[in-house]
């Protein structure tokens, strides 16, 4: 009977279309809002997630997430390099000073003042240049946005000079940069020389860069930095996410997001549900002849189904499809970069599809199952 | 039991509705089909043919009475046997034909043996001989919209015998069909399903074919008041 649930279903071309595009673009909303907003969610721990050379971040203790510090001073540092198990620790600098260009364009740039004797935290992927240029005067690291947003339409190349502070600066590497959340050009430096570019001498260290000593864990060590110092340590994935619960607590995006993930959820139910409904509806009599001839309920549960099922399966391979040619074909334009569509994401669309789907046909069930197989004597 | 008595009824009442809008369509009706014959139930639109026909067909319970069919009392059936002894001892022509539409005609005609589990290929192959010998063989794999009335009906009827039920039952088989293609479906149903072993209840309005019945039931508000024998 099987095949007879298929060809009933397909029988319809347009019904059929309808339904699988119900459902195709419901995943495709569901999974492309819920990829983007994950994706943002990703992008405001980028320069935590960018610096892999140390595991543990120090910072006061009343800090909520990365873009707001409040600076620590050298004696902290001291202190931090005196607790028990640090293999040891540098400083940070992290702040948004304006920057322009010769032509007069100018932006905030996110600047990252790395150790000058060790350049832990400077970036892990160069482009162009080579991070012991750093240690020349005056020079910075930009990331591939950023030297697009000062010098479009130009080759990436090293040798150019922007003015930071009354300083002239010059390019001395291009990296790249995990997208950050606020689409500022990213840039490094060595720690002296932030400083200077920003104009301020002291108590400028926004955090203290650790790495424990080999067999402690990094949780131990976090714990005795507390302790040892009242300053507030954390493991870089922890941080990151403090930050991220910073924002979902914080700022609109998730719940704008989810408002149009909910309305991607019903709509599809809705429209999926209706079509499908009045799809069985309308081939009732062909129901009850089956009824008639001794097709049993059971059978004719699983023949409903298994169209619930193919049109839903259908629908969500056509939507996620949709959704991952999406961001693969907007993968290279710069300011969409980074976003993905998570595996997680996929497989959550597909238990809503899923949903989707059992609730549609429990309606058409019902009504086929109370359905009185006389009705095919009716005119 | 008489042994070529098909269907029996005994005193068999329908109500349908409660209370203040009850109504009793059937108000005792006695009644045999025999084997080897095909019966009428004709009578008056609203006199309860249709009722009657359901409730034989085990479609409808009847409110009291005792139907017997092939023997076996439909009370005593459960649900689920019930349906299953339809699979099997049933065939059933509607006036609307009511084939799926999506399917061909070959296989509109297996979904009997499909529905008691025979592998897809052996019930259309089954399908398409009996089809082919009703004289459809050009038109198996037509759908039921490219086929005339006469022809969709040709296939019902095949989709009610293929599975060689004993009892045969037809409800207005040619009100839908010109004076001629109606003929020739009865013509077709006469030569093919009245066995010595299968019944064939027809009810019907049409008075063109009445010449086709061995006996005719004449219903009238609910009873059967009249039985004829036709002698061909
Ligand atoms: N499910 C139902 N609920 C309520 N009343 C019903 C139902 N089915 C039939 N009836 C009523 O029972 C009566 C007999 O109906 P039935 O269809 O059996 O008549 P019929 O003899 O087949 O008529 P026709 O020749 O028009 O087909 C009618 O008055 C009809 O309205
Ligand atoms: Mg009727």
């Amino acid at each position: 009977m099987n095949f007879v649930a298929l060809k009933m279903l397909t029988g319809d071309r347009a019904k059929f279309l309808g339904l699988v595009f119900a459902i195709a673009f419901s995943s495709f909303l569901m999974a492309h809002q819920s990829s983007i907003f994950c994706g943002l969610m990703i992008r405001t721990t980028s320069q935590i997630k960018d610096i892999t050379d140390a595991d543990i971040w120090v910072m006061d203790p009343e800090t909520q997430y990365i873009d707001e510090v409040k600076a620590l001073t050298d004696n902290d540092l001291y202190r931090v390099r005196g607790v028990s198990g640090v293999e040891w620790a540098v400083k940070l600098f992290k702040g948004v000073p304006r920057a322009k260009a010769d032509d007069g364009k100018f932006r905030n740039v996110i600047l990252l003042g790395v150790d000058d004797a060790s350049l832990v935290g400077a970036p892990r992927r160069m482009l162009l240049g080579s991070l012991a240029d750093l240690r020349q005067p005056d020079s910075v690291v930009i990331d591939r946005a950023g030297f697009y947003f000062f010098f479009p339409n130009q080759p990436l190349s090293i040798g150019q000079h922007l003015e930071m502070n009354d300083h002239r600066i010059t390019i001395v590497g291009i990296c790249e940069a995990s997208a950050p959340f606020g689409t500022f050009p990213v840039m490094f430096t060595r720690y002296s020389q932030a400083v200077n570019f920003v104009g301020r001498e002291r108590n400028s260290m926004s955090f203290v860069l650790v790495k424990p000593a080999a067999g402690l864990t990094t949780e131990e060590v976090c714990l005795r930095i507390t302790q040892a110092t009242g300053l507030k340590a954390l493991e870089s994935t922890d941080f990151a996410w403090k930050t991220v619960l910073y924002y979902i607590r914080n700022t609109g995006i998730p719940v704008n997001f989810g408002i149009t993930v909910m309305i991607a959820l019903i709509v599809g139910t809705v429209v999926a549900g209706q079509t499908f409904y009045i799809f069985t509806i309308e081939n009732l009599k062909q129901f009850g002849a089956l009824k008639a001839i001794g097709v049993t309920n059971l059978r004719i549960t699983g023949m409903i189904l298994l169209q619930a099922f193919v049109v839903g399966f259908i629908g969500y391979s056509l939507g996620i499809g949709m959704c991952s040619l999406f961001f693969d074909l907007t993968r290279d334009i710069v300011h969409l970069r980074g976003f993905v569509l998570l595996w997680q994401i996929a497989g959550g669309t597909a238990v809503a599809v899923f949903f989707i789907v059992v609730l549609a046909s429990l309606m058409s069930i019902r009504r086929v199952l109370t359905l009185e197989p006389a009705v095919v004597f009716r005119g | 039991m008489d042994a070529s008595v098909a269907v029996s009824c005994r005193s068999v009442t329908k109500d349908f509705g409660q209370g203040e809008s009850r109504t009793k369509v059937l108000r005792g009706v006695d009644f045999e089909v025999n084997l080897g014959q095909m019966t009428f139930l004709v009578g008056e639109s609203g006199s309860g043919k249709t009722t009657l026909l359901s409730v034989i067909a085990g479609l409808l319970d009847a409110t009291a009475g005792e139907v017997v069919v092939l023997g076996q009392p439909l009370k005593r059936l459960s649900n689920h046997q019930q349906v299953v002894f339809r699979r099997t001892n049933l065939g059933f022509v509607f006036q609307q034909f009511n084939l799926l539409p999506a399917l061909t005609a070959a296989e509109n005609v297996a979904v009997p043996l499909l529905a008691q589990g025979l592998p897809r290929l052996r019930a259309i192959a089954k399908a398409s001989d009996l089809l082919t010998s009703l004289g459809l063989g050009q038109r198996l794999n037509a759908f039921p919209s490219q086929l005339s009335g006469g022809q969709q009906q040709r296939v019902a009827l095949a989709r009610a015998l293929v599975h060689e039920p004993r009892l045969i039952v037809c409800d207005e088989p040619t009100s839908a069909l010109d004076a001629a293609t109606g003929r020739s479906v009865m013509e077709l149903l006469a030569s093919f399903a009245v066995r010595p072993d299968r019944a064939v209840l027809v009810v019907t309005h049409d008075s063109r074919v009445f010449d086709f019945a061995d006996r005719i039931a004449h219903m009238n508000d609910g009873i059967i008041d009249r039985i004829e024998q036709q002698q061909n």
